[in-house]
C-alpha cells in the first residue's frame, strides 16, 4: 500500500505528467513562467487547489448528485481558489498584483477540474489528497523548468538575483527577449514533451488513425 | 423492520442513506454545499481584509513615494512617506487647500460614490461618471520647506479597466516630475505595459501646459515634431485604447475639470 501511494506521488511527476503527458493546463504555464518567483507562488496555489479540491470532492463524492457534479465541484474549486487569492492579497501582495488574474483563473485549470472528475469523484479522500498532490506537484515541476529557462536566459537572473549580467545592467549577457514573451513557453514546453517522449517511448500517442498509402499515385 | 432501522439511523442518517440522485436530496446538498462555501469564502474576506487594507495604504504610499523619487529599494515606506510627504486636500471647484476632512483618512474614491461628496460629470472624457469635491494631493517641500514637487492622483477608464494613477509635477506645476499607474486591469503584454518603466521614462521632462495654458501634453502615435516634442508622449503599440484612455485622463485632470485651478491658484500664491 504505502509503495502504491509513493507512486501516486511520483506517478504524475514523469510518468503521467499532467502538462507534458495529459497536456492540460497549458495556458496558466505560459502566463506565469516569465519569472520564477511569480510561477513558484503560482504553482503552489495550484497545488494547494489540486490538493483540497480532490480531499473535500472526495469526502462527499457519495453525496454529490450526479446530474449538479460538475457545478458542485465548481463551487467548491471556486471557493478554495478565492481562499487563495485573498490570503496572496494579505501576505504576497506584491506577487499577488501581478499574479491576481491568473489565480483566479486557477478555477478553469483543466488539471484541477480533470483530477476532480477523473480520480476525486471516484477514489476515497487520502488517495484523493495524494493524486491532488501528486498532480499539483507534476505541474510546478513543468512550471519551474519552463520558468528557470524562461528567466534564466529571458533576464538573466534566477528568482531576480543577478546569474548573467545583461548588457541594459553593465554585464556581457544580451538576454533574449522573446523568452519574455508567452509564445517562448510554448516553444519550451513542446521540447519538454519532446524530450520525455523520447526518453520514455511509451508516452507516444498513438495514432488516431493511420494514412493509408495511395495506390496507383504519380 | 425497515421502520425500526429508520428509527436507529435517525434523520441525518436516512438523509445520508438516501440516493445521491433524489431530487430532495440534490437540492439540499446543493443549497449546504453553496451556504458552506460562501460561509468559509466571506469569513476569510472579512478575516483578511484589514491586513490586505493596510497593504494597499502602504502599495499607494510606495507609489508616491516612487513617482517622487523618493523612493529605494529597502527603505520604510511609511516613515520616508511621514516625513516627507504632506497629504492635502483640494477642493475642486475652488482650486484651494480645503480643511473640510483629515487628509491623512481622506478616501477620494469613497467620497466619489457619495452624491453628497461628489459632482455628477457632464462632460467626461475620462469616463469615471462622478468626481469627488475634494481630491487628496501630496506635497513634497524642500529643505527650505518650499513646495518641491507636487503629486496629483489621477484616474480614468481605459479599455476595460479604471486606472488609478499619481502625477508628479515640478514646483512650476507644469514640468512632469513622474508618472505612474498603481492599479490598473488592462490586458498583460498590451494595455498593462502603461506600467512599463520604459513607457514611463518618456515622462518626467515634458510639460503639461502650453503658453497660452491648456493642456498641450498628449498621448498620440504620430511622431513628435520639434514644436510638438515637450508634449509629446508615444503610445503604446497595440494598445490604442488604453493609451487614448491615457490621454483622456490626463487631459481631463491638467483640466478645468481637475487641477488646473488649483496649479494656477499655487502659482499666484493664492491657495
Amino acid at each position: 500500500m504505502s509503495v502504491h501511494k509513493n507512486s501516486m506521488l511520483v506517478d504524475p511527476l514523469v510518468d503521467n505528467n499532467p502538462i507534458t503527458l495529459q497536456v492540460l493546463g497549458i495556458c496558466s504555464a505560459l502566463a506565469v513562467t516569465s519569472s520564477l518567483k511569480v510561477a513558484f507562488v503560482m504553482a503552489i496555489s495550484v497545488t494547494l487547489v489540486t490538493a483540497f479540491s480532490n480531499l473535500f470532492i472526495s469526502l462527499i463524492r457519495n453525496h454529490i448528485p450526479n446530474n449538479i457534479r460538475i457545478i458542485a465541484q465548481m463551487v467548491i474549486i471556486a471557493s478554495l481558489v478565492i481562499l487563495v487569492d485573498q490570503v496572496l492579497k494579505a501576505y504576497a501582495f506584491e506577487i499577488s498584483k501581478t499574479l491576481s488574474v491568473f489565480v483566479g483563473l486557477i478555477i478553469t485549470n483543466c488539471i484541477v477540474m480533470g483530477r476532480a472528475e477523473a480520480y476525486a469523484m471516484k477514489n476515497p479522500p487520502l488517495a484523493s489528497l495524494l493524486d491532488g498532490i501528486g498532480n499539483g506537484l507534476g505541474y510546478s515541476l513543468i512550471l519551474m523548468l519552463v520558468g528557470v529557462v524562461r528567466e534564466l536566459f529571458g533576464s538573466g537572473s534566477l528568482f531576480g538575483i543577478t546569474i548573467l549580467k545583461t548588457v541594459n545592467n553593465g554585464g556581457w549577457y544580451v538576454p533574449n527577449g522573446m523568452l519574455l514573451l508567452p509564445p517562448s513557453a510554448f516553444f519550451i514546453i513542446g521540447l519538454i514533451i519532446w524530450a520525455f517522449r523520447t526518453w520514455k517511448p511509451d508516452q507516444v500517442e498513438a495514432r488516431d488513425f493511420s494514412i493509408i498509402e495511395q495506390e496507383g499515385g504519380h | 423492520m425497515p421502520e425500526a432501522t429508520d428509527k436507529k439511523l435517525g434523520p441525518w442518517g436516512r438523509f445520508l442513506a438516501m440516493p445521491a440522485d433524489n431530487p430532495v436530496k440534490t437540492v439540499i446538498v446543493a443549497v449546504a454545499l453553496c451556504l458552506f462555501c460562501s460561509m468559509i469564502v466571506s469569513a476569510a474576506a472579512v478575516a483578511l481584509r484589514p491586513v490586505q487594507e493596510q497593504n494597499k495604504v502602504l502599495d499607494k504610499r510606495r507609489n508616491i513615494l516612487q513617482v517622487a523619487g523618493l523612493f529605494e529599494p529597502g527603505v520604510n515606506v511609511n516613515e520616508v512617506f511621514n516625513e516627507k510627504v504632506e497629504p492635502r486636500l483640494v477642493d475642486i471647484e475652488t482650486g484651494t487647500f480645503s480643511d473640510a476632512a483629515d487628509p491623512t483618512t481622506y478616501d477620494q474614491r469613497e467620497a466619489a460614490n457619495d452624491p453628497a461628496r461628489s459632482i455628477d460629470l457632464q462632460n467626461d472624457p475620462a469616463g469615471i461618471g462622478r468626481q469627488a469635491k475634494l481630491a487628496s494631493v501630496y506635497l513634497i517641500r524642500n529643505d527650505a520647506g518650499d513646495i518641491d514637487k507636487i503629486i496629483l492622483p489621477v484616474h480614468g477608464y481605459g479599455l476595460w479597466s479604471t486606472m488609478f494613477g499619481f502625477v508628479a509635477l515640478k514646483a512650476d506645476g507644469n514640468e512632469v516630475a513622474g508618472f505612474q499607474f498603481y492599479e490598473q486591469g488592462e490586458t498583460p503584454g498590451l494595455g498593462a505595459e502603461v506600467d512599463n518603466p520604459r513607457w514611463r521614462a518618456q515622462w518626467p521632462g515634458k510639460k503639461i501646459y502650453g503658453e497660452d495654458g491648456n493642456v498641450e501634453i498628449a498621448v498620440t502615435k504620430t511622431p513628435a515634431t520639434p514644436a510638438t516634442q515637450d508634449y509629446h508622449i508615444d503610445s503604446l503599440a497595440g494598445a490604442t485604447l488604453t493609451s487614448r484612455g491615457v490621454d483622456n485622463l490626463i487631459h481631463f485632470w491638467m483640466g478645468e475639470q481637475g487641477f488646473k485651478r488649483f496649479l494656477d491658484n499655487l502659482k499666484e500664491g493664492t491657495v
